[in-house]
């Protein structure tokens, strides 16, 4: 039944609880979930009952009901008070945990920079990743968050985490994953044209395949792809992966970008209105300075990652990109066990 | 005597008359109009969210959308449409008075309002502004490429139509009350738009400054916000909402107002708990002021600003929730009658518990965290908008309606109506809440597949609340030329507007009204 019909699996089987503090902030939800259940049951019920009983045509008793008004106003409202004080301390409670921020030493400390509109994130040895963020399971990670030009918001649905990044200072926020996976990091807060499509991603993962991943930095990987790799081609697609420009670029993606398919020695319409072909130079360039030459129809949210990627890297990116293809077909989809 | 839509029917008898009765069909056809616009950007935005992928209008038009949408609906339509429509109406009729205190400033007031309008319009038609209805800096003063100036000098001018209004109630209620109608004699809708117009008059001031702010950065490049200039993004934040928390409740104490009316009315007994009930629309009033920073729990304000203002907006609730016992309690031992206005009373009673606990969902710090900007706010701030105040303005326009026009509606049609209004909004923002649970932000033009199912709910939802609330604006329409004549008091209710002629006389009453007893004063069933 949940296979067929994914959207009505239950809440926490579609919103993982990956962080630490996740159970914790749903327990909350759930116990104010329940509270309110039975306000409006009860509310229901009495409104029903009165509606019915006491309709106009019924025969019933209308004789005043001889009580003092302000015991029961004074009894609801002292039950409503105590009610919400109690749910003001219990969200008040976690509200300062997931506020208490680990002292440097025991948390990872990452970076965060915000920009119309993407996630430019920087690990203290100097690893630079563009909207996806590696991190260890079970490992506090401390977050510096700040923005370059508006503001944007922190969101990571599945660890119950959000903290706005406000332009001219610097905020800490931190979580804990507790369970490895993909998780959507998205932005909460308006920023303009391309809001909706400032996504990332948490790839939460086990010790052993963080430190593959830490081993296979990008200097480290395109050493590595140069020795193993056959060929320019194949290392070319392994750095598309690892400077993040999948994220953006792969038909699939969120992010509004052009497709790269097939790109090579097409004729590209600029957004100033002239044509150019993609020939080797103009793909060098549009690596290193996107927002020169923007293709019609797209804003210019690529950033420049001139002194970020090295020339031999551009060279074998250009090499992969050549080499892309529009796909044949796709096969069906096999049947699910 | 003659009816006031008797009294002159020139052009120049309508756009030049003090009569308040007047000033309030004026506002009537504006605010309707802005409605439209509003709901047009709205059904725009449920199309385009039918598919994952942006591919009804682009980007930027989207935003432009939910812009257009936020500021007409709140500026223009929500926060005037029930104090400048049936508060103009009914207000000097309610305490006996032969008009407001200063009918000219009511008609300048008009005018203002339409300039605003105009200027807002100016900039929608002009190519539009796409900063949200929050205007958040530095984005608004610095980055967004659109009308904002034009749009922001509106919501300005629109302002002082709201101060003048708010004056103008303020001292009608004060100065012209009928002989003998005391302080607590009042009816609670005379309340409501009391304390309304204590709101309007202190907290608008506070939106005007921070707009003129605002524009002084954008075009003069005085730092204020921006933090590139020197100046500080909270600080915008911090001035808005101590404007627009107020204006929540500028939006939703005269709803309140209107259903205990309604509820008194056909249930044809006093309200219960009279007293309390006027003293919780003065405490959510005066508390509503204290509450701003629930909408900044995220922003990076201190935690301890977090904690007392969480502690504040679960204080805000409480009277809240005593006006929803009442009303429940007003029902026991009635005669209840399902006529029209108490189908939408019940329905705002409905809407507005829910809608009330969830915002208290977002004043439990842990939980705001999650749930802050995702589609679970835009569900909740609708329940009490819409679902509140929406469902009390048709209530109280079905109620006063005789009086207006003098004439009856068709009540099934009307009843008919009511129900398909609250399935559809129901249909439309019950899965936005699940949605927001789930983590979709709001102010999204495109989203992830998984939340694809419960947007395409949402959407049928809109087409259904849309059928709703195109009918009463045929009907009521044929009603006004073709609908049976009404009678003084078809509804037996008491209420000094219900002891004149319907549609009511040039001056209100035939001599002036002397009040002897406690409002809602049904005789014992």
């Amino acid at each position: 039944m949940m296979r067929l019909f994914p959207q009505f699996a239950t809440l926490t089987e579609r919103l993982p609880e990956a962080s630490s503090f996740a159970p914790r902030v749903d327990g909350i939800f759930t116990g104010l979930l329940i509270a309110s259940a039975v306000v409006i049951v009860i509310l229901t019920a009495l409104t029903l009952t009165f509606l019915i009983r006491y309709r106009r045509e019924a025969k019933v008793n209308r004789s005043a009901v001889r009580i003092a008004t302000w015991k029961l106003e004074t009894a609801w409202t002292a039950g409503t008070t105590l009610v919400f004080l109690v749910f003001f301390f219990w969200g008040a409670s976690v509200y300062l945990d997931i506020k208490r921020v680990p002292a440097a030493g025991d948390a990872d400390e990452i970076n965060v920079v915000g920009r119309q509109w993407m996630w430019d994130i920087r690990h203290p040895d100097g690893r630079r990743e563009f909207n996806t963020m590696h991190v260890l399971v079970n490992r506090p990670v401390r977050l510096l968050l700040s923005a370059e030009d508006v503001i944007h918001s922190f969101f990571v649905p599945a660890f119950r985490l959000k903290q706005d990044l406000v332009p001219g200072k610097t905020v800490d926020a931190w979580f804990k994953p507790t369970r490895t996976g993909v998780y959507t990091l998205f932005c909460a807060q308006y920023c303009g044209t391309e809001h909706s499509a400032m996504l990332g991603r948490i790839i939460v993962q086990s010790p052993a395949d963080y430190a593959a991943w830490l081993a296979g930095d990008w200097k480290a990987a395109a050493a590595a792809a140069r020795n193993t790799d056959h060929d320019l081609r194949s290392s070319g697609r392994r750095l598309f992966q690892q400077f993040g420009c999948s994220v953006c670029h792969d038909p699939d993606a969120f992010v509004h970008a052009p497709s790269l398919v097939g790109i090579y020695g097409q004729r590209v319409r600029l957004s100033d209105g002239t044509f150019v072909r993609a020939d080797d130079q103009y793909l060098h360039d549009s690596i290193l300075h996107a927002s020169r030459q923007v293709v019609a129809g797209y804003v210019p949210m690529m950033p420049s990652y001139d002194g970020v990627i090295p020339e031999p890297d551009v060279l074998e990116l250009i090499s992969y990109l050549k080499s892309i293809t529009p796909a044949p077909p796709a096969a069906p989809p096999a049947a699910s066990p | 005597m003659t009816s006031y839509l008797a009294a002159g029917s020139s052009v120049r008898s309508w756009l030049c008359t003090l009569d308040h009765k007047r000033i309030a069909v004026l506002y009537l056809f504006t605010v309707t109009f802005f409605f439209l616009i509003g709901a047009t950007a709205a059904v725009l935005m449920r199309w385009e969210l039918l598919t994952p992928a942006g591919n009804l209008v682009t980007s930027d038009t989207y935003n432009r959308l939910f812009t257009l949408h936020g500021v007409i609906m709140v500026w223009f339509f929500l926060i005037p449409v029930v104090p400048t429509v049936l508060g103009n109406f009914i207000l000097p009729l309610a305490i006996g008075a032969r008009d407001v205190a200063f009918p000219r400033l009511n008609l300048a007031s008009w005018y203002i309002f339409v300039s605003g309008g105009l200027l807002a319009l100016y900039a929608i038609v002009f190519g539009g502004v796409d900063t949200g209805w929050t205007f958040y800096t530095p984005y608004s003063s610095t980055y967004s490429n659109s009308h904002v100036m034009v749009m922001a000098a509106g919501i300005f001018v629109a302002g002082f139509a709201s101060i003048a209004t708010g004056i103008n109630f303020i001292v009608t209620v004060h100065k012209l009350r009928a002989p003998g109608l005391t302080w607590f004699r009042l009816p609670l809708f005379v309340w409501s738009i009391y304390a309304t117009s204590i709101i309007m008059v202190l907290a608008t001031p506070v939106l005007a400054i921070t707009l003129v702010l605002m524009m002084l950065e954008r075009g003069f490049g005085v730092g204020i916000f921006d933090p590139h200039l020197g100046g500080d993004p909270l600080l915008f934040q911090h001035l808005f909402w101590f404007y627009s928390h107020p204006a929540v409740y500028i939006m939703i104490l005269p709803g309140m107002g209107v259903v205990s009316e309604l509820v008194t009315c056909f249930a044809r007994k006093r309200i219960f708990g009279y007293k309390v009930m006027a003293v919780s629309i003065l405490s959510i009033a005066g508390l509503g002021f204290l509450v701003w920073g629930h909408h900044m729990f995220v922003s990076s304000q201190s935690v301890y600003a977090g904690l007392v203002f969480s502690l504040l907006s679960f204080m805000v609730s409480v009277p809240s929730a005593i006006k929803v016992f009442n009303w429940i309690a007003t029902l026991h031992r009635g005669s209840i009658t399902f006529a029209t206005p108490l189908l939408y009373a019940l329905g705002f009673i409905a809407l507005f518990t829910i809608g009330g606990l969830t915002g208290v969902c977002l004043a439990t710090l842990a939980v705001d965290v999650h749930l802050h900007d995702t589609y679970f706010v835009v569900a909740h701030f609708h329940y009490i908008m819409v679902g509140g105040m929406v469902m009390a303005y048709l209530g109280g326009m079905h109620y006063w309606w005789p009086k207006i026009s003098g004439r009856l509606y068709p009540e099934r049609l009307a009843r008919a109506a009511a129900v398909i209004i609250f399935l559809g909004f129901n249909l439309t923002f019950f899965p936005q809440f699940i949605l927001g649970y789930l983590g979709m932000p709001r102010r999204f033009h495109t989203y992830p597949q998984e939340f694809h199912t419960l947007n395409v709910i949402s959407t049928c939802g809109a087409a259904v609340l849309g059928v709703g609330y195109l009918l009463p604006l045929v009907y009521l329409t044929w009603s006004f030329f073709r609908g049976p004549r009404a009678g003084p008091n078809p509804w037996n209710a008491t209420g000094l507007e219900w002891q004149t002629d319907s549609p009511a006389p040039e001056h209100n009453f035939r001599e002036t009204p002397v009040v002897t007893g406690p409002p809602y004063d049904y005789p014992p069933l």
